[in-house]
């Protein structure tokens, strides 16, 4: 027989699923995971909770893993707080993983405190990068004061090295020729959980192209100043094919939805063009669409955050200028 | 109901974070002369603790980690209508992570004695981790929820709970004790009022310090703290920052031909 390596010290990422539908942003992670696991000598573990599940684990090899612990129980399924913290932080501890990367999605940032509670690890949190040092330890990239101000935090003395990223700021790639192995993990909890029950989930199929994976996102602010005016930053983003994003007014004026929120406590963007009309740039979310490749500000006023980080800035009044750009893109595209 | 205990936090107030800047010798950061605020979302916390108790009963206690300082911030939430508040303030808490800072907080509750409900606002502004509220929680061995935006209670003793998840909701049902942090749109914070003013003059704002709480000190501050601060730098743009100015039509027509040559249209 032969020796099964030691898979202490490994690299582990949540695999987070819903009724069988993985979360993009696990993949994504798979993706760093697989670059800092190549640089550092680490295997990569997706780290899968749910009932009936295993069937998942080829896309998460094909995203980067080296293998899949997949944990199944009826009371994995849907999510609970206190049984996912127990599952994991047993499986922490049998196998002491180096590192733990999580998505800081709804349940993510709820989970991953917990579990770094219950294990005395340190975490991190909303990071925008991650590197390793030269001895192999973990770098985390976090903003802090709104995004003014870049940390880097380390976990020198406690393992694993916790962190958590936002869908978004990675990026996933798939290999569907990669190989890996599936490990069935023994879960026992008891059949009568304690702690809150689910009563409903209700998921809504998200509308029209994810901010997310838009290639062009026409993101807009207070500035554009009326529900009427924001009808013409939906045109152009429409005549542009991309997506509409908002600042936090445009939702407390419900002109946008909760899920066309960019920045630090919405959704993280890298799109080719990023249009940010009447967005003053508070750090909050500037967080959010800062990889962007090419960015376009409009604002009235000229001192406005916003023109320190775009590429091109218009001092313009939008009830001005958006009408005739449009009339102007119409004619380009028209011209085709 | 007897005890709801609601959890606050003094920040620097975001609109003069532009002021912040960074000591090249020490690392840390400048942040004198930036005014606190109390963080945002702690007023809906404190808001729906008070709705609570006056559907339920019991007591407010707001339960804050802060320099002494922080007193006057406090009292603005006091004015609010709470009961009493406990500020936990000593110079060895300096420099605790969140796990660190939970620490500090579970002693804190402790010390208060027996509760039902905690309530935390679901992040604050400067951190910005939302870490605290399932720390707290997992310290102090009770179930928490976030991101919770509705709170109600078909009889005393079970409350259900409306809680924001990407492109959706999940409906819950708890039992007290239970730690509940909430989001925005959950209710709209009532003003203060000049007589909520004078009242919270006259409210027990106890500070406690370690000698209270009797925590071992290679738990708090930077010491009890698993996660280290590397390094910091200041944001900087590296983008072109080109900024062209004019009649709207020109700017309109600049930016379409613009896209053309990019290839967006």
């Amino acid at each position: 027989m032969t020796t099964k390596k030691d898979d202490r010290g490994g690299l582990w990422v949540l695999a987070e699923q819903h009724q069988g539908v993985l979360a993009e942003v696990g993949l994504e992670l798979l993706g760093k995971a697989r670059e800092l696991a190549d640089q550092g000598g680490f295997q990569v573990t997706a780290v899968l909770l749910g009932d009936r599940v295993k069937g998942l684990a080829d896309e998460l090899i094909a995203a980067g893993a080296d293998q899949v612990l997949a944990a199944e129980d009826p009371a994995l399924e849907p999510y609970h707080l206190l049984p996912y913290t127990q599952v994991i932080t047993d499986l922490i501890k049998e196998h002491q993983p180096e590192i733990l990367l999580i998505g800081a999605t709804a349940l993510g940032v709820e989970l991953a405190p917990r579990a770094a509670a219950r294990l005395g690890a340190g975490l991190s949190a909303h990071c925008i990068d991650l590197q390793l040092d030269d001895q192999g330890r973990l770098l985390q990239v976090v903003p802090g004061w709104g995004g003014g101000v870049l940390a880097t935090i380390t976990c020198p003395d406690h393992r694993p090295q916790m962190a958590t990223v936002m869908p978004g700021v990675m990026k996933s790639r798939g290999d569907p020729q990669r190989q890996g192995q599936v490990i069935e993990a023994a879960v026992d909890l008891p059949q009568d959980q304690p702690g809150p029950r689910v009563i409903e989930v209700s998921r809504r199929e998200p509308q029209g192209l994810p901010l997310e994976k838009a290639e062009i996102v026409v993101a807009g602010g207070w500035g554009v100043g009326s529900a009427e005016k924001w009808s013409l930053v939906e045109e152009l983003a429409e005549l542009l094919d991309g997506a509409v994003g908002a600042t936090r007014p445009p939702l407390d004026e419900g002109w946008a939805g909760e899920d066309q929120m960019i920045g630090q406590s919405g959704k993280t963007v890298r799109p080719k063009l990023y249009i940010g009309l009447g967005i003053s740039g508070m750090m909050h979310h500037v967080v959010g669409m800062d990889q962007s490749e090419f960015v376009v500000a409009v604002n009235q006023d000229p001192q406005a955050a916003i023109f320190e980080v775009c590429d091109l800035g218009l001092v313009a009044d939008l009830t001005e200028l958006l009408p005739i750009l449009i009339t102007e893109i119409k004619k380009l595209k028209g011209s085709d | 109901m007897k005890r709801i205990i609601a959890c606050v936090k003094p920040v620097p107030d975001p609109k003069h974070w532009d002021r912040v800047s960074l000591d090249p010798e020490t690392m840390t950061l400048r942040r004198e002369g930036i005014p606190n605020v109390v963080n945002p979302l702690d007023r809906q916390a404190v808001e729906a603790a008070l709705q609570i108790k006056e559907a339920l009963g019991g007591e407010v206690v707001l339960l804050s980690m802060a320099p002494p300082f922080a007193a006057s911030t406090i009292r603005e939430m006091l004015a609010m209508g709470a009961d009493r508040a406990v500020l936990l303030s000593d110079h060895l808490f300096a420099g605790s992570d969140t796990l660190a800072t939970s620490r500090i907080l579970a002693a804190g509750v402790k010390q208060i004695g027996a509760f039902d409900l905690i309530l935390c606002g679901n992040m604050t502004l400067d951190g910005s981790t939302a870490q605290v509220p399932s720390q707290l929680a997992e310290l102090l061995d009770i179930p928490n929820l976030m991101h919770i935006t509705k709170i109600e209670w078909p009889d005393p003793n079970l409350c259900r709970l409306t809680q924001r998840i990407e492109n959706g909701q999940i409906v819950w049902e708890a039992s007290p004790p239970l730690l509940i942090s909430v989001v925005k749109e959950i209710n709209k914070p009532r003003y203060i009022s000049f007589l909520g003013i004078i009242e919270a003059e006259k409210k027990e704002l106890a500070v406690w310090s370690n000698e209270v709480l009797k925590i071992e000190p290679k738990l708090l501050g930077l010491a009890g703290s698993p996660t280290k601060m590397a390094g910091l730098t200041i944001r900087r743009s590296r983008r072109a920052k080109e900024i062209l100015t004019g009649e709207a039509e020109d700017l309109a027509r600049a930016l379409a031909q613009r896209l053309v040559r990019k290839g967006f249209l």
